[in-house]
C-alpha cells in the first residue's frame, strides 16, 4: 500500500548534500512515526547542531526544537519532564551527542526518562568541513588529522547500554526497513533508547578517504557491516575495524 | 508585620518563585544557592511541578529552557561558576525569546574564587556574558523581603517580555535571615499562547509576539539560529538578523521605565549621592542616615534594577548633586557605566576581600574627600 507522506514535511527540499544519508534517515523516521500512529500534538523533535540536527529542523512538521551544540538531550529532559505527555525524539549527529554532548548523552541513559535519541553518524564532521569526530575510525582522514585518526572511535551503541539504557539499536540508512522497526520498537519502549544510523558522508568523509563517488562509500559501510549475531565468530581485532549492526537490549 | 515569618533569603527566593506559579526547576548544586534547589526539590513534586539534578549547568539551562517551551514556568539557581557554564544557554534562551528565570546568588570570583564568600563580580557578566547581542533583565534584592518580591517580579517580567530575568543576589543576601511577609499583593502576567500569528514576528507594537507551548499543535519551529518569525532559519541574508537582533533588545531597552525600579532615600536635597545595588545598599543607606546626623546632605539611590541600567535616572541624579559614590563588592563595574551617563565626579568604592562593604568604609570615603 502506497501512502502520501507530504503532510509531515514543512518545506519541499532539504538542505543536504548528494548522496548524504540523512535524507534516508529522515525519510526513516517519518515512516516510523507515521506508522506509530502518534499524536503529532504530542510529537517533539529535538536536535543539537550540525548536519543532522537539521533532519527534523525545519523539514517535519511537528514541534521542533533546535538547540545547542551538545545540547539537545538536555532540553530534551526539561521539555519531556515539564510535559510529560510529549513522545520526545532526539535527532541529531554522532559530534553532537557524544563529543561535545557526550555527558548529557550518558545521563540522559543513566536517569532513563522517556525519549528516543537518534544519532545520525556520519564518522565526522559534516558542518564545519570535514573534522575528527569521536566516531572516527582509526586511520581515517579529516580535516584535523591529515595523516589519520589516531584514537579509537567510541562505540555509541555499547557506551548508551553501559550507561542504562533499556535498548541501542545500529543500522546503516540502507537497511531502511530493520531502521524503521528499529525506530518504532525505540519509541514504544517507555526509556532512553537509542537508535544508531549509519549515515554515509560523501562530500567530507568520502572526499577525504578516497570514494571517489557515493556509491563506492554505500558499499565500503555496507561491507564494514556486520550482524551481532555473526559478530561473535570474529576476534576482538577483526571486530574493531567492523560495523556490529543489529539489537542490542531489551530482548 | 502581620504574617511575618523569619526565613534566610534563599528560602524567601524559592517561597516567592513557589507563589510565582514556577512549575519547573533545574540546577546543578552550588555554593552559596544550593538551599533553593533542595527546597525545591522537596517542595515542586509535591505541588504539581517538577524538579530535577542536572549533570551540570549547561545542562540545568538547557532543560529549563525546554521546560518553559513545554509551558512551564521554569527556573534555575546557581552562582558565578556555574553562572559561566550557563552563558551559552542564557544566549540561547535569549534569541528564542524563553521566559525563564536564573537566580544567581554572587560569591567571591573569579574561578572558584571564595565559594562561601560574597562578591558582586558578575554585575556584568549577566548583562554581556553570552555572546552577541541581546538584553537580560536583572534585579537586584537587598533584603530577605526582596529576595521573595524580586523573584516573583524576575517571573512576572519574563513572562511580559519573553526574555530570560535574573535575580542578581549576593551571598549576604542568600543567607542572611530577618523577617519576611510571603504575600499575595502581586500581578503576573499570564502567557500569550495563541496560534496563528508569528511565534518570532515583529509585527505587535510591543516587540513581545505570543508563544505557544509545545503541544499545543502549532508546529513550532524553535531554534537558536537567525530566523524569521515562523522561526524558518534566516543564516545568510543581512535584514532576518538585523530585525530578529533588534528586536529582541529593543523591545526590552524601549521598556526600561517599565522595567526599572528605583529605590530612592533622601535625595531632594542631596550634595552627594550613593549609587548602590544588592547588599551595598544595605550599608549605604545606614552610611547616609549616619551621614546626616553629621551634617552632611547624602542620599541614596538603590538600582533595584540593574539590568536594563536605569541610564535616565542616574544621569538625571548626576545634574543634581555635586558627586556620587558607587560602592560595590567589585572593581568597579558599575562605576564606570555611572560615569558614562552622569556630568558630575563620581568616585568608586571598590572591595574584593569576600566581605561586604560596612558603613564605616563608606561614612569615611565619604567624609575624607572635600565636596
Amino acid at each position: 500500500m502506497t501512502r502520501s507522506l507530504s503532510d509531515w514535511f514543512r518545506v519541499e527540499h532539504t538542505a543536504f548534500c548528494p548522496g548524504c544519508g540523512h535524507g534516508i534517515l529522515l525519510g526513516a523516521i517519518i515512516r516510523a512515526v507515521d506508522d506509530l500512529a502518534l499524536d503529532r500534538r504530542r510529537l517533539l523533535f529535538v536536535s543539537g547542531i550540525g548536519c543532522a540536527a537539521w533532519i527534523p529542523s525545519p523539514n517535519i512538521k511537528a514541534d521542533t526544537l533546535h538547540t545547542l551544540h551538545g545540547r539537545a538531550v538536555a532540553y530534551a529532559t526539561g521539555a519531556k519532564l515539564a510535559k510529560p505527555e510529549l513522545n520526545v525524539l532526539v535527532v541529531s549527529g554522532d559530534g553532537d551527542l557524544s563529543s561535545i554532548g557526550g555527558n548529557h548523552l550518558i545521563h540522559g541513559a543513566r536517569r532513563n526518562i522517556d525519549m528516543t535519541v537518534i544519532c545520525a553518524n556520519n564518522q565526522i564532521y559534516g558542518m564545519t568541513g570535514g573534522q575528527t569526530a569521536s566516531t572516527t575510525p582509526l586511520g581515517s582522514h579529516t580535516a584535523t588529522e591529515p595523516s589519520g585518526s589516531k584514537y579509537r572511535p567510541f562505540d555509541l551503541c555499547a557506551l548508551v547500554r553501559a550507561a542504562g539504557a533499556p535498548y541501542a539499536a545500529r543500522w546503516p540508512v540502507t537497511r531502511t526497513r530493520s531502521l524503521i522497526d528499529s525506530i518504532k520498537k525505540a519509541v514504544r519502549i517507555k526509556g532512553f533508547t537509542f537508535v544508531e544510523v549509519m549515515s554515509p558522508c560523501p562530500t567530507q568523509f568520502g572526499r577525504r578517504n578516497r570514494f571517489d563517488d557515493v556509491t563506492a562509500l554505500y558499499d565500503h559501510i555496507n561491507e564494514l557491516c556486520i550482524d551481532r549475531d555473526q559478530a561473535g565468530d570474529l576476534s576482538p581485532g577483526q571486530l574493531a575495524a567492523r560495523i556490529v549492526i543489529g539489537e542490542f537490549g531489551d530482548e | 508585620m502581620s504574617g511575618a515569618k523569619i526565613l534566610m533569603g534563599n528560602q524567601a527566593c524559592a517561597e516567592g518563585a513557589l507563589r510565582a506559579g514556577c512549575t519547573f526547576y533545574a540546577g546543578y548544586p552550588i555554593t552559596p544557592s544550593s538551599e533553593i534547589m533542595e527546597i525545591l526539590a522537596r517542595r515542586l513534586p509535591a505541588e504539581g511541578g517538577a524538579f530535577i539534578q542536572m549533570e551540570d549547568e549547561l545542562a540545568s539551562i538547557a532543560a529549563v529552557v525546554g521546560a518553559a517551551w513545554s509551558g512551564a514556568k521554569a527556573m534555575t539557581a546557581t552562582s558565578g561558576p556555574g553562572l559561566s557554564l550557563m552563558m551559552e544557554g542564557l544566549g540561547y534562551a535569549a534569541i528564542t525569546e524563553t521566559p525563564c528565570v536564573i537566580v544567581d546568588v554572587q560569591r567571591a570570583g573569579p574561578a572558584t574564587g571564595q565559594a562561601t564568600r560574597v562578591g558582586s563580580g558578575d554585575l556584568m557578566q549577566v548583562r554581556y556574558g553570552s555572546h552577541g547581542d541581546y538584553c537580560p533583565i536583572a534585579l537586584c534584592p537587598w533584603s530577605v523581603q526582596e529576595m521573595y518580591d524580586l523573584t516573583i517580579r524576575a517571573f512576572a517580567l519574563s513572562e511580559r517580555f519573553r526574555v530570560p530575568s535574573f535575580v542578581l543576589a549576593e551571598e549576604s543576601v542568600g543567607h542572611l535571615r530577618e523577617a519576611v511577609v510571603l504575600h499575595d499583593d502581586f500581578e503576573m502576567p499570564e502567557r500569550d499562547r495563541s496560534q496563528g500569528r508569528q511565534p518570532f514576528g515583529h509585527e505587535l507594537a510591543d516587540g513581545v509576539p505570543p508563544m505557544p507551548a509545545f503541544g499545543d499543535g502549532a508546529n513550532l519551529l524553535v531554534t537558536g539560529s537567525t530566523h524569521d518569525g515562523w522561526g524558518y532559519r534566516r543564516v545568510d541574508s543581512p535584514a532576518p538578523h538585523a530585525e530578529l537582533v533588534g528586536r529582541i533588545n529593543h523591545k526590552i531597552l524601549d521598556h526600561a521605565g517599565e522595567i526599572c525600579e528605583l529605590d530612592a532615600r533622601l535625595l531632594d536635597d542631596a550634595e552627594v549621592a550613593i549609587v548602590a545595588y544588592g547588599f551595598t545598599g544595605r550599608s549605604s543607606l545606614a552610611a547616609v542616615k549616619a551621614l546626616r546626623q553629621k551634617g552632611v546632605k547624602a542620599g541614596l539611590l538603590r538600582l533595584k534594577t540593574i539590568w536594563p541600567f536605569p541610564a535616565e535616572q542616574v544621569a538625571a541624579l548626576g545634574n543634581s548633586v555635586r558627586w556620587l559614590l558607587v560602592p560595590e563588592m567589585n572593581m568597579g563595574q558599575l562605576a564606570g557605566l555611572v560615569r558614562q551617563h552622569v556630568n558630575c565626579e563620581v568616585v568608586s568604592l571598590t572591595q574584593v576581600n569576600g566581605e561586604v562593604i560596612e558603613p564605616a568604609t563608606i561614612i569615611e570615603t565619604v567624609l575624607g574627600r572635600k565636596s
